[in-house]
């Protein structure tokens, strides 16, 4: 069973003794210029928070994760990050990855955080594009007095666009 | 989608209670795979390891109670290559099914020796080590008399996105493994077949630690693919 690759199971309700680290929320410096903070929170099918999640920000060379609190609120400081060619040439508009993980989720979940004062770049970036237009929204963060407002709805109505291979 | 796809378990699996909340309940936008394949992976380098914290043995004054047990084995690509100097981070339950975790409220006593939390990177052969003791199974409120079969949580990066991994790991012949929802979401057997360490002498050390053999294979490949 050489190629069989190892599944996913749910990261669980009990994870925060081990997974969070020392400043693990802080890809960059706070008081560096281009640092951004991130707010969010994780909401499911009922809309209720979402307190054992655990989210994690990729993008090239910046890694963060945070832990959800008792109201799913998450937090992050990351760098924007600069616009990057895609697989097929075409610019993308800076974005972070976004990766979700929680009790209830027997996979982890792959999402895009797009900047608000990007709309050029967003009106053509090529994954973008394969979202239908009335959900892209749920990808763009909301400028809030200069914190970035990004929240993650597993379900409903305004539920979070996520991607797969 | 991916072949590899399948061996996961879907989003919404009722039997498993807290999914129907949870899973997404649109489709997924498919993204080419080179799309994930080309989002390198983090440089989780900001994650501390020390060279303590691959044995859960060790963390306290004194030894922790249970079945002392030695997890080894390999972290592998999707060809099939050792990914090395990946980070690999497990936690558990205590010999009695106990977590240290504030939010579990199973009445089985803790361990002031055991913490259940363990780091460390594979060697240049994608090897991977822990010393721990054996898990308790410990029951939960997702169905009535429900039990979790004794399980270590795994978690890997690899090269790329699309290998990062969150996953468990259960021991040979427990017989809760058919009673759960968690691993039995899973829908092919091969998959679940693969959750399952390999009882090992080889690794087992003379009067001190049972071992067990349990390699891991991750989606995406070290190299970049060739796409047609």
């Amino acid at each position: 069973m050489g190629d069989v690759p190892t599944p996913s199971q749910t990261v669980g309700p009990f994870f925060a003794f081990a997974l969070p680290f020392a400043d693990g929320e802080q890809a960059a410096d706070g008081a560096g210029p281009d640092s951004v903070r991130i707010q969010g929170q994780l909401l499911d099918g009922a809309d209720e928070p979402v307190p054992d999640g655990l989210l994690e920000v990729w993008q090239t060379d910046q890694f963060a994760r945070s832990q959800t609190d008792p109201e799913g609120a998450f937090q992050f400081v990351v760098r924007k990050p600069p616009a990057i060619p895609g697989p097929n040439g075409a610019l993308q508009a800076p974005h972070m990855n976004l990766i979700v993980f929680a009790r209830g989720l027997l996979k982890h979940l792959v999402t895009r955080l797009y900047f608000p004062d990007e709309a050029a770049a967003n009106a053509v970036d090529p994954v973008l594009q394969e979202v239908e237009p009335g959900r892209r929204h749920t990808l763009i963060a909301r400028d809030d007095g200069g914190v970035l407002h990004f929240d993650v709805h597993l379900q409903g109505e305004e539920e979070t666009v996520f991607f797969a291979s | 989608m991916s072949e590899s796809a399948s061996f996961d378990p879907p989003y919404l699996h009722p039997d498993y209670r807290s999914t129907v909340l949870r899973a997404p309940r649109r489709p997924l936008v498919r993204l080419p795979d080179e799309w994930f394949h080309h989002a390198p992976g983090p440089v989780f380098g900001r994650v501390p390891v020390a060279p303590t914290d691959s044995d859960l043995t060790r963390q306290h004054r004194g030894e922790p109670l249970g079945e002392r047990i030695i997890i080894t084995g390999r972290v592998l690509d999707g060809d099939g290559r050792a990914v090395p100097n990946t980070l690999v981070e497990i936690w558990q339950a205590n010999a009695a099914g106990r977590y240290v975790d504030p939010c579990d409220d199973h009445t089985a006593p803790l361990d002031p020796n055991f913490t259940g939390a363990g780091r460390c990177l594979t060697d240049g052969g994608g090897r991977y080590r822990f010393v721990t003791v054996k898990p308790g199974a410990y029951p939960w409120r997702n169905h009535p008399n429900a039990w979790r079969p004794a399980h270590v949580h795994f978690s890997l990066f690899g090269n790329e996105l699309v290998s990062r991994l969150v996953t468990q790991m259960y021991f040979p012949g427990d017989p809760l493994m058919p009673y759960d929802p968690i691993l039995q979401a899973i829908p092919d057997p091969r998959g679940r077949e693969r959750l399952v360490a390999r009882f090992d002498i080889q690794t087992t050390e003379p009067e001190w630690a049972l071992g067990y053999s349990w390699d891991i294979v991750l989606r995406g490949r070290s190299a970049t693919p060739m796409e047609a």
